[in-house]
């Protein structure tokens, strides 16, 4: 009797029992079903919904290795000035690996613990399988929050941003808000000042501060994010090979542009990602920038104006920055809440990147549009399919016009 | 000097235009060949002879079956069995002579199959030869619904039995088929010129538009010598032998128009009763699919039981699936199952009722996929495959976008088009174009959707729906 025989029995003898889920969500992971079609289309393609969510997590794996890298890099430079100067030897360590896993697997761990509960309890109250949309969410949400955010906080967000931005909905497939998306703008409106400062993004930042506030003679640490030193008119301490391999402060995944590239790369090419939403993202948002440098080589805009760091950053850098790069790659293409229609997600994609840059000049204060920019289009995509829609249903309705005049 | 020039150049590209409008190069780029192994070997055998026959009502989709005749009663080949209950010209006729020994019910007393033994001794009934050439339509027409060769004509919009008192605007019939492992038509029908072209011309005469009939090559086809016709070329992946496809490229059906559609095998049926007055049943079949020992052509009759043909050709394995069709939108038949009344092949391939550990995620060569997730069909267009009928993943709900418009041909929204039908909402389903399609124009869809929603099902429950609401 192997495994195979075992479960199949077990699989049995759930059937039709409330459990049913939960088990045929574990089973099913161990096992290809035996399903056999019957209805139409006696074969099938070889590719389910678990092969398209776990090629999106293979892409994500390398930005959260990456991402434990750099969590315990950034501490550490924070510290000591003078690693800085080499990044390339004083980062893949394993001491910044083991701070990286202590500081970054909690998140892993309780992203996808609280989630998966909360989508195998509504499989089984509501009596439908557990679908898989949270397995890439549950990867997404460690890689777009703060590297010190508490574990708790997380987990209330994991449970707000599944249960209202899908569930309510009616599961994975009918969500009109990206579930990540959800978190994280629940976390940023509920806990703003663990979202946003120069104190959130290095690992022992905020103790520290604490620390010192209690009276320890202590350096302080921070580490401010390259956005919000423009936001601030601040000088930025990095360089651009810093932004483009990632070595620096920022959320956990977001920071390495050159993994999210070949991430990128990957869903392109495995046709699982949509290039159309990349490409027109990043178009837009270079066109965006285009405009602010105009605006500030015309000088409309003083030097002393809060707005002129950003406006001023050359378009092109725009796309090595914060978290553009990764909002247009892993969170513009869920195809549940992007624009449906190919002629849409071109239209959506450039406004997303349009909005990003918009909100990333004009809000000072929280100096990150992507999340806000993709959210608004997620709320606005069935509204472009509309109007895509009715371009053929009007090409339809002229044909029988012509036909009758 | 140069404004005639001028002139003799814009008349000839207008004549060249209207050369266009009148037949067509159709090319289709969006879709795909499925290559699967187990192709019928181009040699024709005589099958067994069955000894039952069944006729299944519910393949005349919507024809509710008021029987003709009760069990026990003995028919001949051409006798009506049953007609349609909303439309009592509408005949099926016996494909045997014989007797009926069953009529197996269903739920509610829903007429299941009707089972017919065989004489030995096979007698037809006679309707006496037709003059084609000098009928005129209603003539041709109340023989074909006489001599039961009616069903073989269907309709859109709704994909039905055509209604008879209708003036179709064209009628369109596809000269080969592309489907998976499909029988090659122009060998299937060398030699039956004389009754093709009789189906043709009888055909040319009820309709108001012209007779379409799309081919893969103008030159080498059995409809090339052929006239009332308007011959176009076909070029390019499955589905362009549908029927459906070659609708949309050449003048696809507005809301309010009807077009009626034919299966290129089933004119030889109608041009022989038209020619003879006899209803000829026969068929030449592919037998074709991996699970098959010795894929080749068979020469059968319609209903026939199918145990003689499937112990004749061989299996490879025990645990098959046997298709009166072909894979994408055939009909799944016991192993003594029967032949379907609008069958051109057999498939059998293996069932795939078999867990495979992993399956979800490790590397897969062995399957089509039109993705490149660890599936790597994409690095060798040319393979044949052994498909089983697995579904290789559980029903999900539609999740991603974009997919279905690479193996769709139409000017038509898939995915959208398959919500308006599951949320029934029949307005859109409207105006998204559900008049121009069949479930079958869905087939490929439904093959490479990784949410394993059954859209062929989907399309059909639509059909009904706005054929029940709209009519």
């Amino acid at each position: 009797m192997g495994l195979k025989e075992n479960l199949h029995k077990l699989k049995k003898k759930y059937e039709g029992k409330k459990m049913a889920p939960a088990f045929n969500a574990l089973h099913t992971f161990l096992y290809l079903p035996n399903e056999t079609t019957h209805s139409g289309s006696h074969v099938r393609a070889a590719d389910d919904l678990k092969r398209t969510m776990n090629t999106v997590i293979v892409a994500l794996v390398p930005c959260l290795l990456f991402g434990m890298f750099n969590a315990g890099y950034q501490h550490y430079a924070a510290i000591d000035e003078t690693l800085r100067a080499a990044p390339l030897e004083n980062f893949f360590t394993m001491d910044n690996f083991l701070m990286g896993c202590l500081t970054i697997l909690p998140l892993v761990i309780v992203s996808y613990g609280v989630g998966l509960a909360v989508e195998f309890l509504f499989a089984v109250i509501k009596g439908h399988e557990v679908e898989e949309g949270y397995l890439v969410t549950g990867m997404l949400v460690p890689l777009i929050v703060p590297v010190d955010i508490p574990l708790w906080m997380l987990a209330v967000a994991v449970i707000f941003g599944v249960v209202i931005g899908k569930e309510v909905f009616g599961g994975t497939g009918m969500n009109i808000l990206n579930p990540a998306l959800t978190i994280r703008a629940f976390l940023f409106f509920a806990y703003p000042t663990w979202m946003s400062g120069d104190k959130v993004w290095v690992h022992g930042a905020v103790e520290r501060s604490k620390e010192i506030a209690g009276g320890a003679n202590l350096d302080a640490i921070s580490g401010e994010t390259i956005l919000g030193s423009y936001a601030q008119n601040q000088e930025v301490m990095y360089s651009l090979q810093d932004m483009f391999f990632g070595f620096i402060p920022g959320s956990v995944g977001e920071t390495s542009k050159l993994l999210i590239i070949i991430g990128a790369l990957f869903l392109i090419f495995t046709k699982v990602g949509s290039w159309r939403i990349i490409l027109s993202t990043l178009v837009g948002a270079l066109v965006m920038g285009l405009i602010f440098n105009g605006v500030v080589d015309a000088g409309w805009i003083e030097n002393t104006s809060k707005f002129y760091g950003l406006m001023s950053l050359p378009f092109w850098e725009h796309l090595l920055v914060g978290g553009l790069l990764f909002g247009a790659v892993y969170m513009a293409t869920d195809p549940v809440t992007a624009s449906q229609t190919n002629k849409g997600k071109w239209i959506y994609g450039f406004l997303i990147g349009f909005i990003s840059i918009m909100i990333r000049v004009f809000n000072p204060a929280y100096p990150e549009g992507v999340f806000l920019a993709i959210l608004l289009m997620n709320v606005f995509a069935p509204t472009i399919d509309h109007y895509v829609l009715q371009g053929n249903i009007k090409r339809r309705q002229k044909r029988l016009k012509v036909k009758t005049a | 000097m140069k404004l005639e020039e001028d002139l003799i150049i814009k008349f000839a590209t207008a004549n060249i235009n209207l050369y266009k409008i009148m037949s067509k190069d159709i090319k289709v780029r969006k879709g795909l060949d499925l290559r699967l192994k187990g192709e019928a070997e181009k040699t024709i055998s005589n099958a067994p002879k069955s000894k039952t026959f069944a006729i299944k009502p519910s393949e005349f989709h919507l024809v509710v079956p008021k029987m003709m005749v009760k069990e026990g009663a003995k028919v001949k080949v051409g006798d009506p069995i049953f007609y349609s209950k909303d439309n009592k010209d509408i005949k099926i006729v016996s494909p045997v002579s014989g007797t009926l020994t069953a009529i197996e019910r269903g739920a509610k007393r829903v007429i299941l199959s009707i089972i017919i033994e065989a004489d030995a001794q096979q007698e037809v009934k006679d309707l006496g030869s037709l003059n084609v050439e000098s009928s005129g339509a209603e003539v041709l027409k109340s023989r074909l619904l006489e001599g039961g060769c009616w069903p073989f004509i269907k309709q859109r919009p709704y994909d039905v039995i055509a209604e008879a008192e209708t003036m179709p605007r064209d009628i369109f019939i596809s000269g080969f088929s592309s489907a998976p492992l499909a029988p090659d038509y122009d060998f299937v029908l060398n030699g039956k010129e004389k009754e093709l072209q009789a189906a043709l011309t009888a055909l040319s005469k009820m309709t108001e538009g012209k007779v379409h009939v799309g081919v893969r090559d103008k030159k080498s086809s059995v409809f090339s010598s052929l006239k009332n016709i308007e011959l176009h070329s076909v070029e390019g992946p499955h589905p362009a032998g549908n029927v459906g496809t070659q609708i949309a490229m050449i003048a696809p059906v507005n809301k309010g128009e009807t077009v009626w559609t034919l299966d290129a095998q089933n004119l030889v049926t109608i041009g022989e009763l038209l020619l003879t007055g006899k209803f000829n049943p026969e068929r030449t079949i592919a037998v074709a699919g991996s699970s098959v020992k010795a894929p080749k052509y068979y020469r059968t009759v319609l209903g026939s039981n199918l145990n003689g043909i499937v112990s004749d050709a061989g299996l490879n394995e025990d645990n098959v699936r046997v298709i009166s069709g072909d894979v994408l939108t055939g009909k799944k038949e016991a192993k003594d199952g029967f032949l379907g009344y609008n069958a051109n092949m057999v498939t059998i391939i293996p069932e795939g009722d078999d867990y495979e550990f992993f399956g979800w995620n490790k590397p897969i060569f062995n399957k089509v996929s039109t993705s490149r997730a660890l599936t790597f069909s994409w690095l060798s267009p040319n393979k044949k495959y052994e498909l089983n009928t697995n579904t290789n993943g559980e029903h999900r709900a539609f999740v991603l976008t974009g997919n279905y418009e690479e193996v769709f041909p139409l000017d038509i929204y898939p995915l959208q088009t398959l919500k308006a039908c599951m949320v029934q909402d029949l307005d859109q389903m409207e105006v998204l174009g559900m008049y121009e399609v069949a479930p079958e124009d869905f087939a490929l869809t439904e093959f490479i959707c990784v949410s394993k929603q059954p859209h062929q099902e989907i399309i059909r429950k639509g059909l009904d729906l706005m054929y029940k609401e709209i009519g």
